[in-house]
This record gives C-alpha cells, sequence and structure tokens, in this order.
C-alpha cells in the first residue's frame, strides 16, 4: 500500500497548484475547435438531407462527428501529455525532495506507481470532462456508444502509454523543461514511424508500421477493440514503465 | 547502533569520504564536526541510504544501507542539509504525508502529526504553504518529519541552520531530550553546539576522521599537558625564571611581552593543578597578577588544533565563535 500516499500526495500538489486546472482547461480548449466545426458542418448537412432523402443515407453522427474527433484528441495528447509528467521526477531532483522520498521506507516500485496512476487518474476525470462532446450530440441524434466508449479506451490507453513514457524522461533529468521537450520528441518519434513505414518494403514495414503508435488507435476509434492493439499499448506502458523503475534503482546503485 | 566499517566514497576523481570508521552506541547523540565540504553530508548519505558507498560498509541497527536498504529507511529519520520540501504544500498535509510514507496506523496518524508540530514549534503554521515559510520555519518542518514515526535513529544534517538564537536553543534542547530513547548523529560547524548537545564528537577533514571521543577525551588526546595563560606586571626574565621553579612545571613559554607586563603559558601535566600557586608566588615577589586562565581545555581549541593545525588557537577561536 506504499503507493497511496505518494498518489494522494501528486494529487494534491496537482490540484493545490494551477496545474490540474490549466492542463484541463487546454485540453477541452483545443479539443473544443476540433468539435465544434465538425458539429456545426453535420448539421447543415443533415439540414440538407432532410431535403433529398437520398443523401441521409450516408449521415452517421458517430462516424462523421466523434470518430475524427477521437482522432484528434489522441493527436492533442501529444503536446498534452508532456505537461502532466514533466514536473514528477525532474522537479523532485531539482528541489532536493527526492533525497527524502529516496530515504523513506518505499519501495521505488511504490513511488512509481503512486505517480503513473496520480498523472493516469488525472488525465482520465479530464477525458471525463470531454464525454460532453458525445453528450451533445446524443442529445441531437442517436449516437453508438458502444463504438464511442471503446474510442475512448483507446485514448485511455494510448494516454496510459504517453504518460509512461513521459515518466520515463522526467526520471532520466532534473530539468523540468528537458523533461517537457524530451517527452515531446519521443512521443512523437513513436509518431512518426507510421510515416516511414510508406517508404519500407516487406516484413520491415509491417515491423515499422505495428511500432507505430498511433496505428492501433484505428480499430478502437472505428469500434473495434482488438487483442493486438490491446496488449500493444499495454507492452508499452510495462516497458515503459520498467526503464523508469531501472533509472530509479541505478540511482541507489550509482548514487 | 550505527556502525561504519571503513566507508569510502567517490565522485568520480574526487575523493568525498575515505576510510571512515565510527561506532555510535544505542542512544547516544553524535556530533560530526568538520570545516564545509570535509565529507560530513556526504557520510549521512550513505547512512541515510539515499547513497551507495563506493568501498566499505555501514550498518545502522545491524542492517545493512545498502542491501537491506528497506529496513534500515523504517528505522531512521532523515534530515537532509537545506531541508528540502514541498513548496505547494501546507505544513500539516505535508507531514501528514510523511506519517502515511513511513507507515503511521491511520488512526494515529493525526496525533503524530500534532504531536511533532507542537514539539518543533510549527503549529501555528500548520495551514500555510512551506514555500511561504521562512527559512527557520522550514528548518523544523524538516525537523519535524524527521521525528515522525519515531524512527530510533536520527540522523541530522545542519539542524539549526537558518533559525535565530532562541529558535536555536529550543532545537537544542529538543535534541538533547531526544538522546537515551534515540540515537541521534547530526553533523554542524558551529562548535558549541556539539559541547552542548553531543555526548561525543567526530571530527571528519578532507574525507577523513582525525579525532574521535568525548570531549574530555579529545581535549586531552591534543593537548596532553593543562596549559594556563597568565599575564603578570614585572621584569619578564625574572617571571620566567620563577615560574620555572614552581614544582611540576614542564615548560614556560613567553609569548608576548610589552612594557612592564609579560604574558606567558605554562605547561605541567595534567592532574597536577598549578594554579593555586601562580599568584602566591606573584604577590611574594611584588609582582602584578593581572590574568590567568587555563587553555586548551574547550572543543574550539581541539578542533583548531586538529583541523587548521594553528598553534595560537586562542585568537582564531574567537572569530569562529563570533561567526556561530
Amino acid at each position: 500500500m506504499g503507493w497511496l500516499p505518494i498518489f494522494k500526495k501528486e494529487m494534491r500538489l496537482y490540484f493545490g497548484s494551477p496545474v490540474a486546472y490549466a492542463v484541463a482547461t487546454f485540453f477541452l480548449f483545443i479539443t473544443a475547435f476540433f468539435f465544434a466545426p465538425s458539429f456545426i458542418q453535420y448539421a447543415e448537412f443533415s439540414l440538407r438531407a432532410a431535403m433529398q432523402p437520398q443523401m441521409g443515407q450516408t449521415l452517421n453522427a458517430t462516424e462523421n462527428i466523434l470518430r475524427p474527433l477521437t482522432y484528434n484528441m489522441a493527436v492533442v495528447l501529444l503536446f498534452f501529455i508532456p505537461m502532466l509528467t514533466m514536473r514528477l521526477f525532474a522537479e523532485e531532483k531539482r528541489a532536493g525532495t527526492m533525497e527524502l522520498l529516496l530515504t523513506y521506507p518505499l519501495r521505488d516500485g511504490e513511488v512509481l506507481a503512486g505517480k503513473f496512476l496520480a498523472a493516469l487518474c488525472l488525465y482520465a476525470l479530464i477525458l471525463v470532462l470531454t464525454l460532453f462532446y458525445p453528450a451533445t450530440v446524443a442529445w441531437f441524434t442517436k449516437i453508438e456508444w458502444g463504438a464511442v466508449l471503446s474510442g475512448y479506451l483507446g485514448l485511455l490507453l494510448i494516454g496510459a502509454a504517453f504518460l509512461s513514457v513521459g515518466l520515463f524522461v522526467s526520471s532520466t533529468t532534473e530539468n523540468q523543461i528537458v523533461a517537457g521537450f524530451g517527452t515531446f520528441g519521443a512521443l512523437l518519434a513513436l509518431w512518426l514511424l507510421g510515416w516511414f513505414a510508406d517508404s519500407a518494403q516487406g516484413a520491415l514495414r509491417t515491423a515499422v508500421q505495428q511500432t507505430a503508435i498511433i496505428e492501433h488507435m484505428d480499430g478502437f476509434a472505428k469500434g473495434v477493440i482488438d487483442t493486438k492493439d490491446l496488449i500493444y499499448y499495454l507492452t508499452v506502458i510495462a516497458f515503459a514503465l520498467f526503464l523508469t523503475l531501472r533509472s530509479l534503482e541505478s540511482k541507489r546503485w550509482r548514487g | 547502533m550505527i556502525q561504519a566499517d571503513h566507508l569510502t566514497k567517490s565522485y568520480g576523481p574526487v575523493t568525498a569520504v575515505q576510510d571512515v570508521s565510527f561506532t555510535v552506541d544505542k542512544g547516544q547523540i553524535v556530533g560530526f564536526l568538520g570545516p564545509n565540504g570535509a565529507g560530513k553530508s556526504t557520510t549521512m548519505k550513505i547512512l541515510s541510504c539515499f547513497m551507495p558507498a563506493t568501498g566499505g560498509r555501514a550498518t545502522v541497527a545491524g542492517f545493512d544501507v545498502f542491501s537491506q536498504s528497506l529496513e534500515v529507511r523504517r528505522r531512521i529519520g532523515y534530515l537532509p542539509e537545506n531541508a528540502p520540501l514541498y513548496a505547494d504544500l501546507p505544513v500539516a498535509a505535508y507531514l501528514d504525508f510523511v506519517a502515511e510514507a513511513k507507515g503511521v496506523a491511520r488512526g494515529l496518524r493525526r496525533g503524530k502529526v500534532a504531536d511533532v508540530m507542537d514539539r518543533c514549534a510549527i503549529a501555528d503554521m500548520q495551514h500555510r504553504l512551506i514555500g511561504k515559510l521562512s527559512k527557520g520555519y522550514r528548518q523544523r518542518v524538516g525537523l519535524a518529519q524527521a521525528l515522525l514515526g519515531d524512527p530510533e535513529v536520527l540522523i541530522l544534517d545542519e539542524p539549526t541552520i537558518g533559525l535565530d538564537p532562541r529558535q536555536i536553543a529550543d532545537i537544542r534542547a529538543l535534541i538533547k531530550s531526544l538522546g537515551g530513547q534515540h540515537t541521534v548523529i547530526l553533523s554542524t560547524h558551529i562548535l558549541p553546539e556539539v559541547s552542548m548537545v553531543c555526548d561525543s564528537v567526530i571530527i571528519i577533514h578532507r574525507g577523513r576522521i582525525v579525532a574521535q571521543g568525548t570531549q574530555s577525551e579529545l581535549v586531552q588526546q591534543v593537548f596532553p599537558a593543562a596549559r594556563v595563560e597568565v599575564e603578570i606586571t614585572g621584569p619578564a626574565d625574572a617571571i620566567g625564571q620563577a615560574l620555572k621553579s614552581i614544582p611540576g612545571v614542564t615548560a614556560v613559554e613567553a609569548v608576548a611581552a610589552s612594557d612592564g607586563t609579560a604574558r606567558f603559558v605554562v605547561e605541567a601535566p595534567r592532574g597536577r593543578d598549578v594554579r593555586g600557586e601562580i599568584p602566591k608566588l606573584v604577590t611574594a615577589r611584588g609582582w602584578g597578577l593581572l590574568e590567568l586562565h587555563t587553555v586548551g581545555l574547550s572543543l574550539e581549541e581541539v578542533f583548531i588544533r586538529v583541523v587548521a593545525g594553528e598553534d595560537h588557537a586562542p585568537q582564531i577561536v574567537e572569530s569562529v565563535q563570533e561567526t556561530a
């Protein structure tokens, strides 16, 4: 149960400072920019469709508004997740509080779990706030909640994967800005792998494609929960957290 | 309770601590004394399991600080140099976090936190953000977090730094009261602090232990002879001769002489007190005794002698005391 005090402390720090509020506002503001135009456009389309019945068959609110929104939110995460994680270890090291933290009777894994779960919890809370968008659409027309929730599961997983990468980068530096930009760079690299896949051939192409982090959002956004995608994200999370743990433990060896 | 065997720590090519060995018994308060950069903090970081030693080993309460770190950490309270704390947390919330992290049971936590805040006199600031506190308060919050969980061993790196004189007195009294049940190891470069608070002293200089023992042991070790300094009006030569003639006196050294008065340092073996005979001698000859005091009895003089290798300790001691 050693993770619990760390979790509570991180939550207090998130909500006791402007961090949580600023980050939530930023995320909602940006995603609203993606949501509002497609929502208005869809409204106009459906108005025209009311006059031309054959056009109405292609209209699907889930497909036309919410699925692109899921993608766009995933893109915004690239910028947003580093802001949540950059502080977590870097600031403790800079302020010297790490010295105290590491001399409390807590295992390194517990410290890491507390921090990871706190960041994940804050992220999940912000995701819940964005349920406002599908709820707005659902107010006017029928949507496929199953597909929407599958998209959200995808967002939760890709977010958790980003958070673990962010934690690892933060554990390697004592400069928050370096941690933030480093995380952003690492995530961007994972993201852009998909582009390089196009210029590769055969098995290499498949390998690169399967490593690209965004590829695995596809299924979730469509409403298909594939074990392959689930395992991909869980593997990324486990691997990044494992590296973070090693990075923390190395402190005890090297001093 | 604490045992260090040939501890060595190097940061790359720089050796911060070299071959440091000492033992601290249960309930003792030990002072770590040394100039800045002598290796005090490094030794404490090793003992608190924050940093591994490059060589040698250390045990706290019988557990190895490296291989049984978790067991050691359950038994220590550590106050690092400059008391690093979370600036964005209020004092009470911070201490509650520490209590929980140290595994204080849920039901006891509130009481324990209130208790340490009381002992460190910070209860009136409990709702303030730590970042808004003055240095003295922050230092005391740091001490409070070390005391939480009733650790058997307290490792305090410069606990009184940044405090005003009254707070220093309070904290010293608090630390002194911890002796007996708790084993305390504290570092400082304030010499009077050690004589006031500590049972024994370890003097560390350039990464090595140069002297250790109780205060009186150190004094005897460093100054095997008792020294008395006198200032007498009269003919210097005659006075010197007369002082030498006192039975038991082994050496008389003229320190300074100016028109009509002379200063001497008289050495005699320990246990042979010549202070009673000097005034008699002086009055019998019709000279005037202006001053008489013992030298080489305080920790300051020991420290200066051991660390700086200075001969004329007293003059330097005064400046040390002022900065303290």
